[in-house]
C-alpha cells in the first residue's frame, strides 16, 4: 500500500498524544515543557503533509513561522521555569500549589 | 524504497517520543532532552520524506540545535538530583491513559471518517528557492512580525533572568 496522507497523519495525531500524555502524566515541569515541544511537532508534521499533498506551499510557510514562536517561547518558559526555581527551590508542580483552594 | 523509510522512520519517531514522556528505565530529565534530540531528528527525516528540505534543516538547526542546548543548560543550572525521588502516581496515570486514548480515538475516527482532499502524484518540492519567494512576498509582513516577536521574547528573557524583579 503507497504511503499517503493518511500514514502521516496517523503518524501526527499519535505523536501529539503522546506529548499529551507527557503532560498529564509527567510531574516536573521540564519534562512537561518537552510534552509540550512534541505537541507543536506533531502540528508541524501534520502542516507538511497537508502541504505535500495539496501541492500548496503554505504549509510548509505555517511551519517556519511555528518553529520560531517556538523557539521564542522555549525561551520565555525556560526563564520563567528558572526564576520559579530560584524563589521556590523546586521544579514540580506538585509543590507549586498556590493557588490551589 | 521511501515507503520503506517511511516506516522506519516513523516507528522511531514515535518510540523515541514515547521514551520522552514514558522511560521505564529512567526518570531523569537528561534522557528525556536526549529522547527528545532523537525525536526530533527522525521527525526531519520525515520532512526529507515529504519533499520539505528546508524545513527539515531548520528543524535540525533550531529545534536540535538551540532549543535542546537550551533545555539542557536549564536542567544543568536547576539541580534536579533530589527530584528523581517523585514517582508517578497510579491513579493520575491511569487517568492520563484514559484521557488520552479517548482523545486518540476521536483523532482516528475523524480521520477515517473524513475524505481528504489530497492529489495522487504530489509534485510539491519544498526547496529554500520556492519557499524563499514566498516569504518575501506573500508573507513579508508576517516574516517581519516574528523577528518582532523573537526580539520582545529576548527582552522578556533578559528580564525574567535579572537577580530581583520589581
Amino acid at each position: 500500500m503507497n504511503v499517503g496522507l493518511e500514514h502521516y497523519l496517523v503518524v501526527s495525531a499519535i505523536l501529539f498524544c503522546l506529548g499529551l500524555l507527557g503532560v498529564i502524566v509527567r510531574r516536573n515541569l521540564l519534562v512537561i515543557y518537552m510534552g509540550l515541544e512534541l505537541m507543536l511537532n506533531a502540528a508541524n508534521l501534520a502542516l507538511v503533509a497537508f502541504s505535500r499533498f495539496n501541492n500548496n506551499l503554505d504549509g510548509q510557510v505555517f511551519v517556519f513561522f511555528i518553529i520560531t514562536v517556538a523557539a521564542a517561547e522555549v525561551a520565555v518558559g525556560l526563564a520563567l521555569i528558572v526564576a520559579l526555581y530560584r524563589k521556590r527551590q523546586t521544579a514540580h508542580v506538585e509543590d507549586l500549589t498556590l493557588m490551589k483552594l | 524504497m521511501s515507503d520503506i523509510l517511511f516506516y522506519i522512520f516513523a516507528f522511531l519517531t514515535l518510540v523515541f517520543g514515547f521514551l520522552v514522556v514514558l522511560n521505564p528505565f529512567s526518570q531523569n530529565p537528561v534522557t528525556s532532552a536526549m529522547f527528545l534530540v532523537l525525536t526530533i531528528a527522525s521527525l526531519a527525516a520525515l520532512f526529507v520524506l515529504l519533499h520539505a528540505f528546508f524545513l527539515a534543516a531548520v528543524q535540525v538547526l533550531v529545534y536540535a540545535g538551540a532549543v535542546m542546548v537550551l533545555f539542557l543548560f536549564v536542567i544543568m543550572l536547576l539541580d534536579l538530583k533530589a527530584e528523581e525521588r517523585q514517582k508517578i502516581k497510579a491513579f493520575s496515570a491511569g487517568a492520563g491513559f484514559l484521557t488520552v486514548a479517548a482523545i486518540l480515538f476521536i483523532f482516528l475516527q475523524s480521520l477515517l471518517k473524513s475524505p481528504l482532499g489530497a492529489e495522487p502524484t504530489p509534485q510539491l518540492e519544498g526547496g529554500t528557492l520556492a519557499l524563499g519567494k514566498l516569504l518575501f512576498t506573500q508573507y513579508f509582513l508576517p516574516f517581519e512580525v516574528i523577528s518582532l516577536v523573537l526580539l520582545v521574547a529576548m527582552v522578556g528573557v533578559i528580564l525574567l533572568s535579572k537577580k530581583e524583579l520589581k
